[in-house]
Parts: structure tokens; sequence; C-alpha cells
């Protein structure tokens, strides 16, 4: 029987390789094809219709956008509806790329590090860019707490320069470690009911709920991973 | 862990790019703006409903303002008319008071004159009746009767006594 992290393995569907690089396209780009490919399609099965009174399919669509909507006129203000494209693509890939690992057998390319940090640090970047396009060096302020005392500044400035860097990581691993846990709990479970024979419709059962659990938790982690990042572009943008 | 192994690394940041630069083109170009246009049509459509619907009733409000002011007009110059039909029926109803009143007193002054002739008449034969009489009792019991004006005279005296 497969280990629980057999699900996680790589496997190259068509090698690549340009110089010393290895592009291959493995199975864990086929699902991030898959995770555009489903969700640019039922977005666009949604909106199909462009009901003035939509039909419940077309709500959801429209729920999505106006949650991104909500959160980042919430989170970020007026000047954050230029990132809005930015942000919703964000908040639809990670939680179709969820979602969609919640399909027995498939793979979530949520669960890699690499693919959450290489997400969270291009954000960070960019974030960081956009900050210092728009404050120049006022932008170093922000690790400075306004109307502290100056020499509460050798603490804090450390303090906060180590919070800020540390961003991408906490973005990344949140995401990573609870995509990852729950798919390997998740196995370890299903193993037992193999292996207990007739008492193996115990952990079924836990099974049942416990899948529904996964299911929010892949929707709620898309939802935190695209709220830090709307926290993020607000900080570069009005500096506290 | 598989996660660890970084044989795959640079073809997963690979294929991420590629996919989410995809995922961006297709929301960006043609997923976003359809949501938006569908959510601003119904935000017009509503706002446009909204907007009828105001002035419908800003319309109603001017004929409920319009009723009113007729209704009103129409009971200001009903009670006009009632008080100017109470007005001629006082005016009427004094003047035919007055002629009465005029002609009751033209009656009761022309009683009064027939009863004072009357009376005065009845008065006169009175005096003559008792100076006849005066005559005829003096003549009874003295056989002879007085000459007609000292019985009157005397008969005067007694009317005036008695008067």
């Amino acid at each position: 029987m497969a280990g629980p992290l057999e699900q996680f393995e790589i496997k190259p569907i068509i090698a690549i390789e340009i110089g010393a690089l290895d592009l291959s396209f493995t199975n864990s780009a086929a699902f991030m094809v898959a995770a555009v490919g489903g969700s640019a399609l039922f977005l666009g099965l949604c909106m199909s219709g462009r009901a003035l009174v939509p039909t419940r399919w077309q709500s959801l669509a429209e729920m999505i956008y106006e949650v991104v909507a909500n959160m980042i006129r919430d989170n970020v203000g007026s000047e954050g509806r230029a990132y809005f494209p930015f942000i919703f693509t964000l908040f639809v890939f990670v939680l179709f790329s969820n979602l969609i690992g919640m399909v027995p057998g498939s793979f979530t390319t949520t669960s890699h590090l690499i693919v959450t940090f290489a997400l969270a640090a291009a954000i960070f970047v960019g974030v960081t860019l956009i900050g210092i396009f728009r404050h120049g060096l006022k932008f170093l302020s922000l690790f400075f707490p306004h109307g502290a005392p100056w020499w509460t500044a050798f603490i804090l400035v450390p303090v906060e320069l180590v919070s800020y860097l540390s961003r991408p990581v906490s973005l990344s691993v949140r995401l990573f470690a609870n995509m990852t846990v729950g798919h390997v709990l998740l196995k370890v479970i299903a193993g037992f009911i193999a292996l207990l024979g007739i008492f193996g419709a115990l952990p079924f059962l836990f099974l049942i709920p416990l899948t529904a659990l996964e299911i929010g938790i892949a929707v709620l982690q898309a939802y935190i991973f695209t709220i830090l990042s709307c926290v993020y572009l607000h900080d570069a943008l009005h500096l506290h | 862990m598989p996660q660890f192994d970084p044989q795959y690394f640079a073809s997963q940041i690979f294929w991420l790019a590629v996919s989410f630069a995809i995922l961006y083109w297709l929301m960006a170009r043609f997923v976003l703006p359809r949501i938006a246009e569908v959510l601003e049509e119904r935000s017009e459509r509503i706002a446009d409903d909204l907007e009828k619907a105001e002035t419908l009733k800003t319309e109603a409000e001017a004929v409920i303002e319009a009723y009113e002011a007729a209704l009103a007009k129409a009971r200001g110059e009903a009670s006009g008319l009632l008080a100017k039909a109470a007005q001629e029926i006082a005016e009427v109803s004094a003047q035919r008071q007055a002629e009465f009143a005029a002609a009751l007193a033209k009656k009761t002054q022309a009683a009064e004159d027939r009863i004072a002739t009357a009376k005065q008449e009845a008065t006169a034969q009175v005096r003559d009746i008792a100076v006849d009489a005066a005559r005829a009792i003096t003549d009874r019991l003295v056989g002879a009767a007085p000459d007609e004006a000292a019985a009157a005279a005397e008969v005067d005296t007694a009317l005036k006594g008695t008067g």
C-alpha cells in the first residue's frame, strides 16, 4: 500500500531540459494547469448566462468576485482596486489548487513548500517594490512605529525588520503545512480502514467529517493567504 | 519528504509562473470584465428602478396635493354659499318680521281707537240714561221732574265723584 507521503511525489510527464535547468512538465505542473483551466472554465460557464437575476451558479461566481472585492476594500482601501485582478487571480488559483487537491488520487500543488514560497516571495518582493516606488526612503518608516520614543528604535527596528522579512516565510509555510498535514492525516486514517478489516468502518466514519473539514480548510487557507497579501499591500501603500 | 527534494524546484517555479500568468490573463481579460459588467448592469437597473419609483411617488404626492387643494377650495366655496344663504334667509325673515310687526301695530292701534270711541259713546249714553233715570225717579218720588239741565248737572257731579 502507498505510504502517506507518496501522494506528494513529483513525477515528470514530459522531460524538458533547458541548459542545466530541469523544467520538466510534471504531475505538479499538470495540476497547476488543471487549476487554471478548471477555474477559468468554472467561472466562464457560471457567467455564461450574464443574467440580470443570477442563477445559482452565477451567484457563486459573483460571490467569489464580491468576496475578493470586499477583502480589498476593507483591507487595502480604494487604492487597492488597481491590484484587484492580481488578488482575484491569487485567490482563485490557491482556492482551486487546494480544492482540486481534495479529489482522491489527485495532486495538491499547494502542498509543496517551493510553490507556496514562490508565490509568497513574489508577493513579498512585489509589495516591497510598490512601497519603495510610492514612498521612496519614507518606506523605511514602516520599520519604526509612529509616535514611539526615538531611543526605542534600537530595539524596535530590528524586531520590525525581522517580522517584515519573516512574512513570506510564515505566509508560505502556513499554506504548505496546512495542506500537507491535512492530506497526510487523511491518508493515514484511510490506511487504517484496510488494516482493521470489519472494524475499518470506524475510521471510515471518522474520515467523512474529516474530509469535510479538510475542504473547509482548503477554502479557509486560500482566504487567509489572500487576505494577508491584502494586509501586506495595505502596509506598502499606507505605511501603517 | 518529497517536498524537500530540490530536483524539481526549478520546474515547479517555472510552471507556477506560466500557469499563474495564464490565469491572470484569462481573469483580467475575460472573466472579471464580464462579472463586473453584470454586477454594474444590475446595480444600474436597481438604481434606475428606485429612481422611477421615486418619480412615481413624487407624482402621486403632487396628485394628492392637487386633490386636497381642490377639496379645500370646494369646501371653502360651499361654506361661503352656505353663509350667504343663511344671511339672505336672516335678512328676509327680519324684513318679514318687521313688516308683520308694523301691520300688527297698525291693527292694534285701530282696535284701540275703536275701543276708545265705543267707550266714549257708551259713557255718553250712560249719562243720558242716568239723567233720564234721575228725572224719572225724582218724578215718582216728588211728583215733579226737575228740568233737564239741573238733572244733567247733578248727574255730571255724581259721575265725577265716582269717576
